[in-house]
């Protein structure tokens, strides 16, 4: 996630802010605006929910920077409060139908990939077009819970392994299936749909 | 040994992060030589993956960074980061 060097900053600036340094809270926080907003938002579904949870997290992290332990990652320790935040929000949302956050119980059972016959249908360089993005993010939120953290944390964060089973509390072992499964859940429901919006695209030439 | 098409299926991601065993590394690449089909699995499972850690997919709300860091701010004008707990 983070050079050495960047590291041994964000410890300092930690240590700065905790003597008094607060405003260089908004500099530790800047490499992780994003992520945060996007985990929160692949829980919450709404941007200004997600928003919200967001700048919760944030602040229940200069609220708590006493006890950031300086074994772990400050990005990591952040986004584990930003799951937290996130999940208990969404149990307080009544209304809204209830996502387990439990394994499924077929978490052993195999996920079938999507047969195509050729790779090249599925286009890698087209996310100008609005239409793919939402595609994309569809497929992503209608994962369930587990896969979708897990990938997340992976295949979009690139936390390493051994950081994402930190952030889910779980075992190496377990993000390594969860990951499978995930992506090839992703790629059974995704392949179908990019391959057909590919085949679109000669007929739209200002796609 | 050779392997069948859904056993290899069972390895795609551990081959996209390079995390397979040498032994079964091998078995996947003979089996992917020949095989169209998991070849053009892996490849379309390394093309989404390409795809959604593209940040283009999720776009932050316009003005989400300005109002974080101004509530940060009222916090931070306010507050000192807690002490540790004393009790």
């Amino acid at each position: 996630m983070k050079e050495a060097t960047e590291l041994r900053d964000e410890q300092q600036m930690i240590a700065s802010i905790l003597a008094g340094e607060s405003h260089l809270f908004h500099e530790l926080i800047r490499p992780y605006e994003r992520s945060v907003y996007m985990m929160a938002l692949s829980f919450l579904k709404s941007e200004a929910d997600a928003e919200d949870a967001a700048q919760e997290a944030f602040l229940k992290a200069y609220r708590n920077l006493s006890s950031f332990r300086g074994e772990a990652k400050f990005g990591t320790w952040v986004i584990s409060i930003t799951l937290n935040e996130a999940r208990s929000r969404l149990r307080r949302m009544k209304a809204v139908p209830m996502e387990s956050l439990d394994e499924p119980p077929d978490e052993e059972g195999h996920v079938s990939p999507a047969l195509l016959r050729d790779w090249r249908e599925i286009p890698s360089e087209s996310l100008e077009r609005r239409e793919m993005r939402h595609v994309l993010q569809e497929a992503i939120a209608a994962l369930p819970a587990i896969y979708r953290e897990i990938f997340l944390l992976r295949d979009v964060e690139e936390l390493s392994i051994a950081e994402a089973a930190e952030v889910l509390q779980i075992t190496p072992a377990s993000v390594k299936v969860r990951l499978h499964r995930a992506r090839m859940m992703l790629q059974k429901s995704l392949a179908p749909q990019l391959k057909q919006m590919n085949s679109k695209r000669r007929w739209f030439p200002w796609s | 040994m050779v392997l069948e098409c859904k056993h290899v299926w069972d390895h795609i991601s551990g081959y996209l992060d390079g995390a397979l065993d040498a032994a079964v590394l091998e078995q996947v690449q003979k089996h992917l030589e020949h095989c169209e089909i998991c070849s053009a699995i892996l490849d379309s499972t390394r093309n989404i993956l390409v795809l959604t850690a593209d940040d283009r997919v999720y776009e932050l709300p316009l003005g989400y960074s300005e109002r974080l860091h101004a509530r940060l701010e009222e916090e931070l004008s306010g507050l000192k980061p807690a002490k540790k707990p004393t009790s």
